[in-house]
Parts: C-alpha cells; sequence; structure tokens
C-alpha cells in the first residue's frame, strides 16, 4: 500500500470523532448538534474503512456503507422533529427540552 | 514519485478534514456550519479513494455530500435566522465538554500510537478489485443480505416517520390559525 499506513487514518478517525463529541456537548442548536453526530458517524466509518483495508476484507466497507444509510434515516427523522419544533414556536435550544411532553 | 504524490494528496485531504470539522463545531452559523461539513465529507471521500474505498468514496459523495446535506440546506434555510444558537450556556458545560472529547482523543491516539500491539501495521495485499461496486454488491446480495434488507426497512420507516412528524405539525398549525380567527371577532 502506498501512502500512509492505516494508524494515520485511524488518528484522523479519532480527530473527527473527538470533534463531534464536543459539538454535540457543547453546542445548543439542535441543528448543530445533528451535524456534529454526523461528523462522530463519518469518523467511525473513516476507521471502518481503514480497518477494512488493513484486513484486505470488504465486510468493512460494507458496515459503512450501512451506516450511511442509517445517518440518511437519522438525519430526516431528525430535521422532521426540528421543523415540528420550530413550527410549534419552541426555542431552538437543546439546552431547555427537558420533558418529553413539555 | 507515486509513494510521495500519495503522501501529500493524503495530508491535503486529511488537514482538509481536520480543519472543516472544527470549522462544522465553531462556526457560529449554521449555513456555515453545514457548507463544512460538505467540504469534511469531500476531503473523507478522497481519504476513501486512497484506502481502496472505491464504492464508499462515490455513496460518500453521492448520499452525504449531495441529498443529505442538501436536505439540511433546506431546512437551515427554511427555519431562517432560528436556527442560531450560542454555545452551551455554563462555563462548566463547555469546559467538561472539551475535557470529554480530549480523554476520547487521548485513549484512541495513545492507542493507535502504541500500534495497537504491532498489529496495525502490516496490510494485507488486496486486488485491484477491492472497493470495487461489483465485490461489494456480491457482498450485499451473499453474505449480508439481511443487514441490505434490513437497512431498506430502517430507511421505508425513516421516511414515513419525517411524514408523520411533517403532517402532524402541519395539522397543529392549521388548528391554532383556525383557533385563532374564532377568537378574533370577540
Amino acid at each position: 500500500m502506498t501512502g500512509p499506513g492505516i494508524p494515520w487514518y485511524l488518528a484522523v478517525a479519532a480527530v473527527l470523532f473527538s470533534t463531534g463529541v464536543t459539538g454535540v456537548l457543547l453546542r445548543r442548536s439542535p441543528l448543530i448538534v445533528l451535524l456534529s453526530l454526523e461528523l462522530m458517524l463519518n469518523g467511525a466509518n473513516l476507521a471502518l474503512v481503514g480497518f477494512s483495508r488493513l484486513w484486505g476484507e470488504l465486510d468493512g466497507q460494507v458496515f459503512a456503507l450501512a451506516v450511511m444509510a442509517v445517518a440518511a434515516a437519522e438525519v430526516c427523522v431528525g430535521l422532521g422533529l426540528i421543523v415540528a419544533m420550530s413550527r410549534r414556536k419552541l426555542e431552538l435550544d437543546v439546552d431547555s427540552f427537558t420533558e418529553l411532553r413539555g | 514519485m507515486g509513494e510521495l504524490l500519495t503522501w501529500v494528496v493524503w495530508m491535503i485531504a486529511a488537514t482538509a478534514c481536520v480543519v472543516t470539522g472544527v470549522r462544522v463545531v465553531i462556526a457560529t452559523s449554521p449555513f456555515s456550519s453545514a457548507l463544512s461539513l460538505i467540504g469534511n465529507l469531500a476531503s473523507l471521500a478522497v481519504l476513501y479513494l486512497l484506502a481502496s474505498g472505491e464504492f464508499v468514496a462515490a455513496a460518500q459523495v453521492l448520499v452525504y455530500a449531495g441529498a443529505v446535506m442538501v436536505m439540511f440546506l433546506f431546512v437551515i434555510a427554511y427555519l431562517g435566522g432560528h436556527a442560531d444558537a450560542p454555545f452551551a450556556a455554563h462555563r462548566v458545560a463547555q469546559l467538561s465538554a472539551v475535557v470529554a472529547a480530549l480523554a476520547v482523543l487521548a485513549v484512541t491516539l495513545v492507542a493507535v500510537l502504541l500500534d495497537a500491539g504491532g498489529h496495525l501495521s502490516d496490510e494485507r495485499d488486496v486486488t485491484r478489485s477491492f472497493g470495487s461496486p461489483a465485490e461489494i454488491g456480491r457482498l450485499f446480495l451473499t453474505d449480508h443480505l439481511l443487514a441490505f434488507e434490513i437497512t431498506s426497512i430502517v430507511l421505508l420507516v425513516a421516511a414515513v416517520g419525517g411524514v408523520v412528524l411533517g403532517t402532524r405539525a402541519r395539522a397543529e398549525d392549521e388548528a391554532d390559525a383556525a383557533s385563532d380567527r374564532a377568537e378574533a371577532p370577540a
């Protein structure tokens, strides 16, 4: 394999994942929280593709594709929730949602 | 020559990936946050290509940077200025967020840099068809058929859920408007 070895990929994946963790914990807008979640999923995906290359097995890439589909489903429901929240004139702030039926 | 070029491309893609990733978190407007995520996804696709994940890279650009992010941008445009929100309220919350993220980073980086007991440095040789659509399609229709079918059901349920959330919100909207009109003359 030419170029950087698998540890380099895993290091980038770790940086991406922890950036996403910071975003999820730090930001209050549910939109940015969703975007940071995507960052975390992509960090995991990069690790999956890297490991797939390490072992020479394609199962990791298949799993990465499944993760992409789940991420698309999650975005669909998440954005639906955010739109419903804004239609009910609720403040878009994850800290203000402390009850399921508020 | 090929080796050096691969390193250069990899470094550019990885740097772009990390920089845009940080920008997603620190940008104040959700619009530039989403645009940074698109750049992040594109540079990740380059990394996938360098790790022989051709089909995953193509799917990443088409599905993620194309479809999913367009949906995001639509919703951000729909919400307008509503979507803006500052960082977490309390200093303590901000500090603990950064500490938690650094802890995750430290644990993974230590594991990676110690080379996981020497298991990470010897990649297997792969054929040229590794990561091609044909190979992935074969796996999806043989070994991972159940996962493939379950994924389609998950997507269907999510689509129905999105529609239900949207219509219920609209029904409540119209009920509110009707009650407003009823109250107005009195």
